[in-house]
């Protein structure tokens, strides 16, 4: 999701003007974001229910405690802490009195600046595009209180200083606390202008301060959707149709509705819903049911044939989605051409959280508890479906037991069921939607199957003229309201960034793509680093192979080729420093093989290499020793949630080399759980070292760059290891039958 | 209707007896701090202790713990033990999305409740049934080494 979508939703209005009725369109005007809750400029009107309110961000109570509001998700991503580090920083508020709440749905105060009018997570955008944002807001609650103790010490505020949630004033020995002058600085007027702090004035920025839900989320305190109770709520669990786009034909209740505790028996459209007020008898009651299927429209595929198919298409070109120079010219003419195909598996998202969803429904509209991640989308949503104005579609963001790109499911997928089971009950009761792990696995909108066939053509030195690479895959943003955005001229950008955007200097570059939504039609969507995840190993594996037609060392070879790239090249050589490249790999002390294995890649806009060390037994098993990573996300603003996300980045990349294959037989997916759909465990977790470049740069984000060198990293290394190169993932057991 | 000692006192739950433990706190006892994962005691997500043993929640119906002592991560901290492991993953900020944590702590508890000096191998052997999609792992190890320097 990396891209700005300052047009998506207005498409989707549009669609609304013409078939919705009675939906208010009140939404899209972007407003300045840090407009105060109480009107700008207006002395005396920022005081909230009893708490200093200077902005849509921050409530500074007469206790004293800084309640910061996140417009961002909580996924794990440790977006809580940054951004109440970036307000706290301006604000030189004390961190042990920071709490964090989540945003409502408004998109006027709470969008996301890098997808103009609507509000959301993702793109790990989250601090890039608050950054200054959340500062500012820091700076004008500070000013505000300075103009407060000043106002009431009778001098001059240029001779007042804030430290820690204490303001004082050097000369006569007067402090106050914030929560002392919360009232008074309600009184002042909003400065127009704040003055930012020079960088090298920060005491929190850059200094790990500690996660703001740690205490909440080791302690069982946490909320997440699976937590929500109302009164009177009932639980839903779902049957959905084996296959996708499968319908209900009939369906027999009457051993379901015999369970004692089943309140109700729905159609829905996408299957039959089974609702009690508990989870166990709801369950109890959907395994109870028979239903016929009616199959006319369902997809058949099967993941082997999708994989012929593109095979068969990658022989063919596609659409242009780079063209420097003519590579198959340079192709025609070379002495030495290399060729490779890649091949890449449907992906589930597997959060440790089920998908689930809270929603009440009653005269005044609709109101929502969820792991809320796209608001805007899914406010229009099911303002849409129930036929409500926006603002009676009221989101209560909670905690999200992970995402990787799930939650923000461009259809609203499981949040449209929710509110198709509370219509069809008539909102007599709020309902919980609960989807088993097997719903889950099974439940689509995977990153897709892409094949890459990749052909490039050396010099007489082994560098490369020419690169000639092919995509084949479903466009996971046609079709859904990002379309308008991200696909232009038939070229899906999430289909072929990573590729379209390689970065070694290659005169006779092509990249093309086909897209094949028309013939494929299992849902698809972003899995955390989205084209990353197939573009990133494509390109990493190849150019490792063309050091080795090369004889070159993998590491020099990239680095001569990114002269014009210094961040790449900066990950690059600190990647391999740290990793001590130019000294040989310590051997095995019995005997089994070790290899190192290296790669380097930008995604949105951060910079990540990894050196991967593995050790390779002689019946082919493996395991991952080590892991060196480099990233350069410009300023780091919590370097140790940098650390982190790398380090998680890794394991998740980790679990999706060695296993991660979700494959559909005749239409039906074959995996439904853990046993099947196996996901890293600790014992495969490898030591990992994360390095962070200093840099003055904005920031930029953490959440996904750390995923996609992993994987071409780790085959490299075998392939250093043994010999053998693997070029279809995931890696599986290609090394003991190869 | 079931009786357990839970976290120390005498309570009832209001459901049919092949509910699972996992259901019965959350559904029946509002204790929500055990967490769904899978369902089929595959990601240790439910882990509580039934008289002191890390315990799938998920797969234990009501009637195999009638009578029996069950802790929770709401109360796991009252004990030393507890307290340690809550206390390190603190310290090192383990938590990420936080879900499968509560399972973790449990795990974790009890295996330092049993070996209090656990090796890297001793700690693979014990967590290697709580999966963290977060890839917390490399804290996880690290605050169990450091709860048992604490508890030394």
């Amino acid at each position: 999701m990396n891209f700005r979508i300052e047009n998506a939703f207005q498409t989707t209005r549009r669609g609304f003007l013409k078939g919705g009725a009675g939906l208010a369109l009140a939404i899209v005007t972007p407003v300045m974001a840090d407009t105060p809750a109480a009107g700008p400029g207006l002395a005396g009107s920022t005081m909230v229910d009893g708490e200093f309110s200077p902005s849509a961000f921050i409530r500074i109570g007469t206790d004293g405690m800084v309640t910061i509001v996140s417009k961002h998700l909580e996924m794990g991503q440790g977006v809580y802490t940054g951004l109440a580090t970036l307000v706290a920083e301006e604000l030189d508020a004390d961190w042990s009195k920071v709490k964090v709440e989540g945003a409502p749905a408004d998109a006027k105060r709470y969008n996301n600046l890098f997808w103009g009018p609507a509000q959301g997570t993702g793109g790990s955008t989250a601090i890039a595009n608050s950054f200054e944002q959340m500062r500012r807001a820091g700076a004008t609650a500070r000013a505000m209180l300075v103009a407060a103790a000043a106002e009431q010490w009778k001098v001059p505020p240029s001779q007042i200083s804030v430290k820690a949630g204490v303001v004082s004033h050097a000369a006569s020995g007067r402090k106050a606390g914030f929560g002392e002058l919360a009232e008074a600085a309600g009184r002042q007027a909003v400065p127009a202008e704040v003055k930012l702090k020079d960088p090298k004035d920060f005491t929190l920025i850059g200094r790990s301060a500690p996660r703001v839900d740690s205490v909440s989320k080791t302690t069982g305190r946490a909320t997440f959707t699976q937590d929500v109770k109302l009164p009177g709520m009932l639980t839903a669990v779902v049957a959905h149709p084996p296959r996708f786009g499968g319908k209900v034909a009939s369906v027999d209740d009457k051993a379901a509705r015999a369970i004692a505790g089943v309140t109700d028996v729905v159609t829905i459209p996408n299957g039959v819903a089974v609702l009690a007020k508990d989870f166990w008898t709801a369950k109890k009651g959907r395994d109870a049911l028979k239903i016929e299927w009616d199959e006319s429209a369902a997809y058949r595929g099967s993941s082997d044939a999708i994989v012929a198919r593109y095979r068969e298409l990658a022989q063919t070109p596609g659409l242009a989605a780079r063209k420097d120079g003519d590579a198959e010219a340079a192709l025609g003419k070379a002495g030495k051409v290399i060729e490779a195909e890649f091949a890449f598996p449907f992906l589930a998202h597997a959060s440790m959280e089920p998908l689930n969803c809270v929603m009440k429904l009653d005269a005044s509209g609709c109101e929502v508890w969820n792991g809320e991640q796209l608001h805007t989308g899914d406010q229009f949503a099911l303002a849409k479906m129930f036929g409500l104005k926006l603002e009676q579609v009221k989101l209560n963001m909670v905690y999200a037991g992970g995402s990787f790109g799930r939650r923000a499911n461009p259809q609203s997928d499981y949040l449209l069921e929710t509110a198709q089971i509370v219509q069809a009950i008539k909102g007599r009761a709020p309902v919980k939607l609960v989807w088993t792990r097997e719903d889950d696995t099974r439940g689509g909108y995977y990153r897709p199957i892409y094949l890459h066939r990749v052909r490039a053509a050396l010099d007489a030195k082994g560098m490369p003229v020419a690169w000639q690479q092919r995509i084949v895959g479903q466009s996971i943003a046609a079709g859904s309201p990002f379309e308008g955005m991200l696909v232009k001229e038939g070229i899906d950008m999430l289909s072929v960034e990573g590729a379209s955007t390689l970065p070694y200097a290659i005169p006779n570059l092509n990249v093309d793509l086909h897209t094949t939504n028309g013939e494929v039609k299992v849902p698809v969507q972003w899995w955390r680093s989205v084209g990353s995840t197939h573009t990133g190993f494509a390109t990493e594996v190849f150019i490792d192979e063309l050091a080795g037609a090369a004889g070159k060392d993998p590491v020099a070879y990239r680095m001569a080729l990114l002269d014009k790239h210094p961040r790449h090249a900066g990950v690059l050589r600190l990647a391999a420093e740290k990793a001590g490249w130019d000294k040989p790999l310590a051997p095995s002390k019995d005997g089994a093989k070790r290899g190192r294995g290296v790669a380097v890649h930008e995604s949105f806009a951060s910079f990540v290499a990894q050196v991967v060390e593995v050790t390779v037994q002689k019946d082919g098993t493996f395991k991952v020793d080590r892991v060196v990573c480099a990233v350069d996300c410009g300023i780091a603003v919590n370097p140790d949630v940098i650390a982190a996300q790398m380090e998680g980045g890794i394991g998740y990349a980790l679990a999706a080399a060695l296993t991660g294959s979700i494959t559909l037989k005749d239409g039906v997916v074959e995996q439904s759980n853990f046993n099947d759909y196996p996901v890293l465990r600790i014992n495969e977790m490898p030591k990992v070292e994360v390095h962070i470049v200093k840099s003055a740069a904005k920031p930029t984000g953490v959440g996904e760059p750390g995923v996609p060198p992993l994987a071409p990293a780790l085959v490299n290394a075998l392939h250093a290891a043994t010999g053998k190169r693997i070029r279809t993932l995931p890696i599986g057991e290609q090394l003991q039958t190869a | 209707m079931a009786k357990i000692n839970l976290n120390g006192r005498d309570v009832a739950v209001d459901l049919p007896d092949d509910t699972p433990l996992l259901w019965a706190l959350r559904d029946g006892l509002d204790m929500t701090g055990t967490k769904f994962g899978c369902g089929i005691a595959m990601c240790g997500a439910c882990t509580v202790h039934v008289d002191g043993q890390p315990t799938r929640s998920c797969v234990t119906p009501l009637s195999a713990v009638a009578g029996k002592k069950i802790t929770t991560i709401e109360a796991v901290g009252e004990a030393k033990v507890g307290a340690a492991v809550q206390a390190a993953w603190q310290k090192l900020d383990v938590v990420q999305c936080g879900y499968c944590q509560s399972g973790q702590i449990m795990s974790a508890t009890a295996l330092l409740a049993s070996n209090p000096k656990p090796s890297d191998a001793d700690i693979d052997a014990a967590m290697s049934g709580n999966v963290c999609r977060c890839a917390t792992y490399v804290r996880i190890r690290a605050a169990i080494h450091e709860a048992a320097r604490t508890l030394a």
